[in-house]
């Protein structure tokens, strides 16, 4: 796939951004008046450029991480500092893409994925983008219909398409291609490979997905459920080097034992056993 | 129907008296309305401009005016509007004291369509770095379009019915139509040609309403 989305920025591509989590907890209050540890010291250094896999159990707060990078919400402890800023509410440099597609149910998949487009990108340039995103992403057949018109898949395509458009320093993918059926799901990795290769994002991506952490990250950050956990432990489980260059082949034996590794520590084990019989 | 024939220049000129004024009112009532409603969803807890003290006040003050009944409203606002139009009689009188009522019973409807838009999107375009403005001009508004045309179609309705009383202080229309020359002089053929416009012209904006918001929700 040849992607040279270079030419339709216009100058406007934000250089990849580091990003430093340091000490990050989040805490909600619970309707009983109680509280429920969500986070719990989060350090973590991502490089800018590079391409971090968030695993972990449902529940254990990978949402609530990306929310506190994309400064939707604001951590009860510690700070997120981007590019050596610390983030705050409408911050630009970052763009999401949701775990559900969030798209505006009344505009066609275009204006949806042009509403991510920086502001004060001239229109021209603007519509380019977004016909070349959607290109992109397959749905160039589709650009005039609507979210209700299209399947969950398609939508989760779009909602990609929209957080691409901005061009951003820090991209934050909550399972973004959940809801795609195994091909498309391979497709899309190989695209977001691509763009990230084209032009240079820093990728904090939540998968649960041992396979597609493994293809697509230099690292690995396995979080915890802390409902199961000691007070001693702090959210991330661990943090895995994946080894060799992308691409990668997606057979490797080499991550045999990495992915192995890492299903245990999402509590599922590697092989089946079998019952035995009684 | 001799009579009827005698009445009909007065008949026609209170239909256009009614709209005139059922329409002025849904413009003034309706921004105003629009402008409250947008103000209470904006300042509920968690929303885009949460603000505790605004939305308390707002809320105690459309939850005073609400239950007033029309004909009470009418006369207890009667200083106010002799204050702000000019004079305490006549449709400018009913205009105004019709345009606070509807701007209280529209900020609700307003309010509960914009509740009814799923607040992941507005996140979503929070997120996108739209500011307060560009999401309540560029997707509340529009996302709850739909179902706003209908209210205001509601609201129009309820408007023709309100603004019958308006001969309690010297306001014309059908309503005033009716009683004056129905009611009073016991004709009710008389009574009953007002009540047949009131329902023709309640029946074509609902339609038109209906029509206006299913386009909309094809768009
Ligand atoms: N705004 C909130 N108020 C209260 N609790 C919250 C809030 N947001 C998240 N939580 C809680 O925090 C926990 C983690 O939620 P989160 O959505 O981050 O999980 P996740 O790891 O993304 O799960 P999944 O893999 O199922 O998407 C959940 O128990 C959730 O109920
Ligand atoms: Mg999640």
């Amino acid at each position: 796939m040849n992607v040279d989305l270079g030419s339709t920025t216009g100058g406007r591509q934000q250089p990849a951004l580091s990003v430093a989590l340091s000490g990050v907890g989040r805490t909600f209050p619970t309707p009983g008046g109680g509280t429920r540890e969500v986070l719990r010291e989060v350090d973590l250094d991502v490089r800018a450029g590079e391409v971090i896999a968030l695993v972990g159990p449902s529940g254990c707060g990978k949402s609530t991480l990306l929310r506190q990078i994309s400064a939707l919400d604001a951590p009860t402890t510690g700070s997120v500092v981007v590019d050596g800023v610390p983030v705050g509410p409408g911050d630009l440099r970052t763009a999401v893409a949701f775990q559900e597609p969030r798209l505006l149910p009344w505009r066609t998949l275009t204006a949806n994925v042009a509403f991510g487009l920086p502001r004060g990108t001239p229109k021209q340039l603007g519509a380019a983008r977004v016909a070349e995103l959607l290109e992109l992403v397959g749905l160039a057949d589709s650009a005039t219909l609507r979210p209700r018109q299209v399947s969950g898949g398609m939508a989760q395509r779009t909602s990609l398409a929209r957080a691409l458009a901005r061009a951003p320093g820090v991209l934050l993918l909550d399972e973004p291609f959940g809801a795609l059926d195994a091909l498309t799901r391979l497709r899309m990795q190989d695209l977001l490979l691509n763009v990230h290769a084209a032009r240079p994002t820093t990728v904090l991506l939540v998968t649960h997905d041992v396979e597609e952490a493994l293809y697509l990250a230099d690292r690995v950050v396995l979080l915890r459920d802390l409902r199961d956990s000691t007070p001693e432990d702090t959210s991330i489980a661990r943090i895995v080097e994946v080894p060799g260059d992308r691409p990668r082949d997606r057979a490797d034996h080499e991550l045999t034992e990495l992915r192995a590794e890492l299903l245990e520590g999402l509590g599922v084990a590697a092989h089946h056993t079998p019952a035995q019989p009684a | 129907m001799d009579r009827l024939l005698e009445l009909e220049g007065l008949f026609w000129e209170s239909v256009v008296e009614t709209l005139y004024i059922v329409a002025v009112t849904l413009g003034i009532g309706g921004v105003g309305g629009l402008v409250i409603g947008v103000t209470l969803y904006v300042t509920r807890k968690n929303g885009l401009l949460a603000n505790a003290p605004v939305s308390i006040v707002l809320n105690l003050v459309v939850n005073f005016f609400r239950p007033i009944p029309f004909v009470i409203f009418i006369g207890a606002v009667q200083p106010l509007a002799r204050w702000v139009v000019g004079v305490g009689i006549g449709n400018r009188a009913i205009i105004f004291a019709l345009s606070l009522a509807a701007a209280f019973g529209i900020s609700r409807i307003v309010e509960q369509n914009l509740v009814g838009v799923d607040p992941g999107v507005v996140e979503a375009a929070r997120a996108m770095g739209a500011g307060r403005p560009r999401i309540i001009l560029t997707v509340l508004i529009p996302e709850a379009l739909g179902p706003l045309v209908l209210g205001y179609t509601f609201v129009f309705v309820a408007l023709v019915d309100m603004s019958a009383i308006a001969g309690v202080i010297g306001g014309g229309g059908l309503g005033n139509f009716a009683i004056v020359y129905g009611y009073r002089q016991f004709n009710p053929v008389v009574t009953w040609v007002a009540v047949i416009a009131i329902v023709v012209i309640v029946q074509v904006a609902q339609f038109a309403g209906n029509r206006l918001a299913r386009t909309i929700l094809r768009r």
